[in-house]
C-alpha cells in the first residue's frame, strides 16, 4: 500500500503545527520522520490517523484521495499506529485490549475472546513476540506492552504501521529487539513510519529519512549521513553533539546514601538497599530505564516519599525524615523530572516562579509582606543570565516553551549557594539548543565544587554528563561504573546484568561469539525463597 | 579518573555479589506494608460486641419465627425439591473448589461465593423440610459465644498484623456474620415482650422490598460510572420517576404506562446531566447536586399546588400487585422473600443480570468499560467516547426512574414530598461498596435494605437501642465500606473526567 500526504497543514488557532507537508511512504519501506520535540511529527501522524482534521491538504491511499473522520476509518484503510503513550487499558487483559473496537462476537453480542486469543497466538508465534493473551496489561513490562500495541495493529491487517517515538521507554536491548521486529514487518511487505529524534536508531533502520523542523519538511536525508549532519538538519544550524568539559576535580565526599529503601503503597521495594556517595565537584549520573526507582530515589532525598528507611547525609547532617523545607534549606537544589507538574506553577508569573522556595526569606520578604519590586528585579536578572526567551517577567510560566520553562526552573534552583544539586531528566522534551545550554550549566555547577546527581533515562545524556555512572534496575544498584563504560555494557546493566558479566557478554558479542543476553527473565528465580 | 572518584565504589565490596543474587530473584523484593486498620477496627468492634452481647445481655431468650407456609403440601414438595437441588449444587461446587485447589492452580473467582450461597440455600431448605416454625435461643449464652468468637477473630487479625501478614478476606466476612448473629440475638432479646421474637422471613422479605429502589439506583450509578460519568443525580432521578409514575398512572388509569413514564422521566434528568457535563464539560458532581435540588423543589412545588388540590385525578395511581411465581414462591422461607414480588421487583432481578452480563461479557460492555478506564485508548480504536457516555447516562437515568416508580406504584400508592428520602445517595454508596460491579451493588443494596428494615422492626418490638441509632446503620456501613475495611475498591480510572478530543 502506497501512502501519500499532500500539502497537509494543521493550525491550532494562530499556531501552525504542520505547514504544507508532503510525504510519500512506499510499500515495504521504513520511512523515518526525524525532528525535534515540538517539530510537528506527532501532529502530522495524528492527522493521518484521523485524530485531527487537517486544516488543508489531502491524504492519498494508492493514489486515491481519502478522508479519515476518526481512527476507525484510518484503521479500516490499513493504517495502524503505536502511540508514544500506549493506548492500552491497564486493567484489561491482552486479549481484551486487542479485541477492543474489533471484537469477535457470538450470538447476542456476547464476546468471543477465544477467537481473539487465537489471533494473538498466531501473530505472537509468527514474530516471536511471546505474549500471553490472558496477562493483565498493567503487569507487563513496557517492552511487552509495546508488542501488544503492534499486535493490535496487525490484527486489524494494518499495511502501514506508524511508530511514534517507540524507543523512548525501552532499554537499548529492547530497542534492538524492536528494530529486528521492524525488519521482519518490512520483509512481510508492511510499510513503517518511524518517528524519532534519536539519530542512532534512525540511521540503523530507515530506508528514507524526512527531516521536519518547525512544522515544515526541510528535506530528505540519507541514512548514511553522519549524526552531526542529521542533527544539523534537524536543528537548522550546526550543532556539536559532544560536550566540552574538563575532567572532574573531585574533593571530599560530602553526600552519602546508605541502605536507602523506599517502599510503595503495595509494599514493593521501589528503591532497594541503595548505597552510594557523591564527592564535591563530580557528577554521578543515575542511569536506568524509566520506572526503575529513579523518581522514588530523588523524591526520597527531597523528603516527599513516605516509607523510607536507611540514611541520607549531607555534610554529616542526616536529611532523612526532615521536612522538604529543611532539606532545601540545607542547600539541596532540585530539578524535578516533570517541570510542569512539580517544578512550576503554570499560572504564576516567571518572577513568582523564580522565588517559589525563597518567598519567605530576605531579601524577598519582610515580615508577612513581599517585595514585588525586588522580585521583579531578581527575575529580570535571571532571565538575562539564563537566556529565558520571554516578552516579560510577568508572563505566566505556562505560556513558555518547554526549554524556557526548564531554564526558569534551573535559574531558581541554581540561584542560591548549593551543597548538592539534583536534576531529574533535565533535558526531557527540550530542543538541541536548550539541551546544550542546560548541560553547560550543570557542568558549571560541578566545576563550582557542588556534588551533582543527574537522573536520566537517555544514555547519550548520561555518557555526556557523568563522571561516574550508577545503574538502577528494579530499585537496586546494578553497579557503579566509570563514565568510559561502553554503551553495550551499560545497556546490559540497565537490564539487570551485573557489571562484570555485562563486560564479558559485551566483549563476547563484539568478537562475534554468540552471546546470550536474554536477561529479562533470568533462569532459576523460582527457586529463590527469600522475601 | 582520580582515586577519589573511584573510592566510593571500592567501599562497597559486596555490590557485585548482591546484585547478582538480586538479579536471580528476578523481581523486586517486597515488604508487606501491613496496615493496622483491620486489626484495630476488628478489635474495637469485638470489644463493642463483648460489652453489648456479653455484659449487657439480658436473661430473656430471643425467638426467630420462620415464615408460615400458605399451602403445607405444596410447600413441603417445594422444600424437598430445593433441598435436593441445593445439595447437588453445593456438592458439585465444593468438589470443583477442592479439586481446583488440589491441582494447585487458582480457584475460579466465582466458586467460593456460589458455594456459600448453595450451602445457605441448603440450610434454609432443610429448615423448610423439617418444618421448623420458630428458633428460640437463650440470649445470654449465645451472646457470650458470639463475643468470644469475635474476640478470637480480632485477636487472630492482630496476631497476623504483628507477624506482618495481611488479614485474609474470609476473616472479615466471618467476623461480620458472627457480629450480625450476636447483634440480632441481643437486640431481639431486648424487646418489650417477656418472650420477644421477630419473623425472620418477614425481615428478609422486607429487606428485599426496601432494597428495590436502591438496587435500581446503584445499577444506574454502575452504568454511568463504568462509562466515566459520575451520576450524583440518582436521587433526582428516583424522585422524578416516582412523581411521574404517580401522575401518569393516575391520569391514564394504567400503572404500566406510569412505569414507562417513570423510565422516561429518569432519562430526562439524565439528558440534562449528559448535555451539560459531556457536551459543555461542566463539573459532573456539581451538575448532579444541582439537579437533585432542582427536582426536589420542582416536585415539591407541583405536589403542593396541583397534586394536593386534586388528588383524585392526579395522585391516585393504584398499585402494581405482587405476583407469585408458581412453584418457586412455595419454597419455604426463600419463596416469600424472593418470589412474591411486584413487577418492579422482578424487573430488578432482570436488570441486575442484564447489566452484569452486558458489562462483562459483551462487546458493548467491553467498549463501555474501556471508555470509563482510558477514553483516549478507546478513541484510537474507533470508539465514539462521548456518544457511548451519552447513551449510558441516558440508560442509567431510565433505570433509576424505574426504581423511583417503586415508591408510588409498589410501596405507597401516592406521591408525597421528597419521598425518595436520600435513597439515591445510599444507592451511590451501594455502588461503591459493591465496587462498581452490578452484582456487588445488588448485594450491598440488599444489606442496606436489611439494615433499613431491621430498624423498623426493632422499633416495633421495642429495643435497647434508640431507633435513631439503628437508622444510622446503613450510613455507618457506608463509611466502613468506603474507608476500605472491606478491601480496596478501585473506581474506573477516568470516572468523572470529561473527555476532550486531542
Amino acid at each position: 500500500m502506497k501512502l501519500e500526504l499532500k500539502g497537509i497543514t494543521k493550525r491550532f488557532g494562530s499556531l501552525v503545527a504542520n505547514d504544507h507537508i508532503d510525504l510519500v511512504v512506499e510499500p515495504g519501506q521504513v520511512h523515518c520522520l526525524l525532528g525535534e520535540n515540538g517539530a510537528g511529527k506527532s501532529t502530522l501522524m495524528n492527522v493521518l490517523y484521523g485524530l485531527y482534521d487537517p486544516t488543508e491538504g489531502e491524504i492519498l491511499v494508492d493514489g486515491k484521495p481519502v478522508v479519515f473522520k476518526d481512527p476507525g476509518e484510518a484503521m479500516a484503510a490499513g493504517i495502524g499506529m503505536v502511540h508514544q503513550h500506549f493506548m492500552l487499558i491497564p486493567v484489561f487483559s491482552v486479549a481484551e485490549n486487542v479485541a477492543l473496537g474489533n471484537e469477535t462476537t457470538k450470538a447476542a453480542g456476547l464476546l468471543n475472546l477465544e477467537a481473539t486469543r487465537e489471533k494473538i497466538r498466531r501473530i505472537s508465534d509468527q514474530y516471536g513476540f511471546d505474549v500471553d493473551p490472558d496477562a493483565m496489561v498493567e503487569d507487563l513490562p513496557v517492552g511487552v506492552q509495546q508488542r501488544v500495541e503492534i499486535i493490535k495493529a496487525l490484527v486489524r491487517d494494518a499495511e502501514v504501521l506508524i511508530l511514534d517515538e517507540p524507543t523512548a521507554v525501552l532499554t537499548p536491548q529492547e530497542t534492538d529487539e524492536l528494530l529486528d521486529i521492524i525488519r521482519q514487518l518490512k520483509r512481510d511487505g508492511k510499510s513503517i513510519v518511524f518517528i524519532s529524534h534519536k539519530l542512532r536508531e534512525v540511521k540503523a533502520i530507515s530506508d528514507t529519512i524526512t527531516v521536519i523542523r518547525r512544522g515544515k519538511v526541510v528535506g530528505q536525508a540519507d541514512p548514511t549521513a553522519s549524526p552531526t549532519e542529521l542533527a544539523s538538519a534537524m536543528v537548522g544550524r550546526t550543532v556539536s553533539l559532544t560536550l566540552d568539559k574538563a575532567p572532574a576535580k573531585t574533593g571530599e565526599v560530602t553526600f552519602k546514601v546508605r541502605n536507602l529503601t523506599v517502599t510503595d503503597h503495595n509494599g514493593q521495594h521501589v528503591v532497594d538497599d541503595l548505597s552510594f556517595d557523591i564527592a564535591k565537584g563530580e557528577v554521578l549520573a543515575i542511569a536506568g530505564v524509566q520506572g526503575n526507582g529513579q523518581t522514588e530515589l530523588t523524591e526520597a532525598i527531597l523528603g516527599v516519599q513516605p516509607h523510607v528507611a536507611g540514611s541520607i547525609t549531607l555534610d554529616g547532617e542526616e536529611l532523612l525524615g526532615k521536612s522538604v523545607k529543611h532539606v532545601l534549606g540545607a542547600g539541596v537544589g532540585f530539578v524535578p523530572e516533570d517541570r510542569t507538574l512539580d517544578g512550576l506553577v503554570g499560572t504564576f508569573t516567571i518572577a513568582e516562579n523564580m522565588i517559589l522556595d525563597l518567598y519567605d526569606k530576605a531579601p524577598f520578604a519582610r515580615g508577612v509582606g513581599m517585595k514585588p519590586g525586588l522580585i521583579a528585579e531578581n527575575a529580570a536578572k535571571k532571565v538575562e543570565e539564563f537566556d529565558v526567551r520571554t516578552p516579560s517577567v510577568s508572563a505566566a510560566v505556562g505560556t513558555l516553551s518547554g526549554g524556557n520553562q526548564q531554564k526558569v526552573v534551573l535559574a531558581r534552583e541554581l540561584s542560591r549557594p548549593l551543597r548538592l544539586f539534583i536534576a531529574s531528566q533535565p533535558t526531557r522534551g527540550l530542543d538541541v539548543g536548550s539541551i546544550e545550554f542546560v548541560h553547560k550549566r550543570v557542568i558549571a555547577e560541578r566545576d563550582h565544587g557542588t556534588p551533582v546527581m543527574i537522573v536520566s533515562t537517555e544514555l547519550d545524556e548520561v555518557l555526556q554528563l557523568a563522571d561516574r555512572i550508577a545503574v538502577l534496575y528494579r530499585g537496586r544498584l546494578v553497579g557503579i561504573v566509570p563514565a568510559t563504560t561502553s554503551r553495550d555494557v551499560l545497556g546490559l546493566m540497565m537490564a539487570g546484568v551485573p557489571a562484570a558479566e555485562a563486560e564479558a557478554n559485551a566483549s563476547a558479542h563484539a568478537s562475534g561469539v554468540t552471546a546470550a543476553p536474554t536477561v529479562s527473565e533470568p533462569a532459576g528465580h523460582e527457586g529463590e525463597t527469600h522475601v | 579518573m582520580s582515586a577519589t572518584t573511584q573510592s566510593p565504589a571500592s567501599k562497597q565490596p559486596g555490590t557485585g555479589k548482591t546484585t547478582g543474587a538480586n538479579r536471580a530473584a528476578g523481581r523486586a523484593a517486597t515488604t508487606e506494608l501491613v496496615s493496622w486498620k483491620a486489626g484495630v477496627g476488628l478489635g474495637l468492634l469485638a470489644i463493642l460486641g463483648t460489652v453489648l452481647f456479653g455484659f449487657l445481655a439480658n436473661t430473656k431468650s430471643a425467638g426467630f419465627r420462620i415464615a408460615e407456609a400458605r399451602d403445607p403440601n405444596a410447600s413441603s414438595t417445594a422444600a424437598w425439591v430445593t433441598l435436593v437441588v441445593a445439595l447437588a449444587a453445593a456438592g458439585y461446587l465444593g468438589y470443583r473448589w477442592i479439586s481446583q485447589r488440589r491441582e494447585g492452580g487458582g480457584v475460579d473467582r466465582w466458586i467460593p461465593a456460589t458455594t456459600i450461597a448453595a450451602v445457605v440455600v441448603l440450610g434454609l431448605a432443610a429448615l423448610g423440610v423439617a418444618q421448623v416454625e420458630k428458633i428460640t435461643v437463650p440470649s445470654m449464652v449465645f451472646g457470650w459465644i458470639c463475643a468470644l468468637l469475635l474476640l478470637g477473630l480480632a485477636g487472630y487479625a492482630i496476631l497476623l498484623t504483628l507477624q506482618r501478614r495481611r488479614t485474609p478476606g474470609w476473616l472479615g466476612g466471618l467476623f461480620a456474620v458472627v457480629f450480625l448473629v450476636g447483634f440480632m440475638i441481643w437486640i431481639v432479646a431486648g424487646g418489650r415482650d417477656p418472650e420477644p421474637s421477630i419473623s425472620l422471613g418477614g425481615l428478609m422479605a422486607g429487606a428485599v422490598t426496601l432494597a428495590v429502589p436502591l438496587v435500581f439506583g446503584s445499577l444506574s450509578g454502575v452504568l454511568c460510572e463504568r462509562a466515566g460519568v459520575v451520576n450524583i443525580a440518582i436521587e433526582g432521578q428516583l424522585l422524578l420517576g416516582a412523581f411521574s409514575a404517580a401522575v401518569v398512572a393516575t391520569v391514564t388509569g394504567n400503572v404500566y404506562v406510569g412505569l414507562i413514564s417513570a423510565a422516561v422521566a429518569g432519562a430526562l434528568v439524565s439528558l440534562v446531566l449528559a448535555v451539560v457535563s459531556i457536551k459543555y464539560l461542566v463539573n459532573q458532581i456539581i451538575v448532579g447536586v444541582v439537579l437533585n435540588v432542582l427536582i426536589s423543589g420542582l416536585t415539591s412545588f407541583l405536589f403542593s399546588t396541583l397534586l394536593t388540590a386534586d388528588p383524585e385525578n392526579l395522585n391516585k395511581p393504584g398499585r402494581l400487585q405482587a405476583v407469585d411465581i408458581p412453584f418457586l414462591a412455595d419454597i419455604p422461607i426463600i419463596g416469600p422473600i424472593l418470589f412474591r414480588q411486584s413487577l418492579v421487583g422482578y424487573l430488578m432481578y432482570v436488570a441486575v443480570i442484564v447489566v452484569y452480563v452486558g458489562l462483562f461479557h459483551t462487546k458493548w460492555g467491553l467498549r463501555v468499560r474501556a471508555v470509563g478506564e482510558h477514553p483516549q485508548a478507546a478513541d484510537t480504536v474507533g470508539i465514539n467516547v462521548n456518544r457511548t457516555r451519552f447513551i449510558n447516562v441516558l440508560m442509567g437515568g431510565a433505570i433509576a426512574g424505574i426504581g423511583g416508580s417503586f415508591f408510588t406504584l409498589v410501596s405507597v400508592d401516592a406521591f408525597s414530598k421528597d419521598m425518595s428520602g436520600g435513597r439515591g445517595y445510599i444507592a451511590l454508596a451501594a455502588m461503591i461498596f459493591g465496587r462498581w460491579n452490578p452484582i456487588g451493588a445488588f448485594l450491598a443494596a440488599l444489606l442496606f435494605g436489611f439494615a433499613d428494615n431491621l430498624q423498623s422492626i426493632i422499633t416495633i418490638i421495642g429495643s435497647p437501642v434508640p431507633s435513631q441509632f439503628m437508622a444510622m446503620l446503613p450510613y455507618a456501613l457506608t463509611v466502613i465500606a468506603v474507608a476500605g475495611l472491606v478491601g480496596r475498591s478501585r473506581p474506573p480510572a477516568a470516572d468523572g473526567i470529561p473527555y476532550v478530543k486531542g
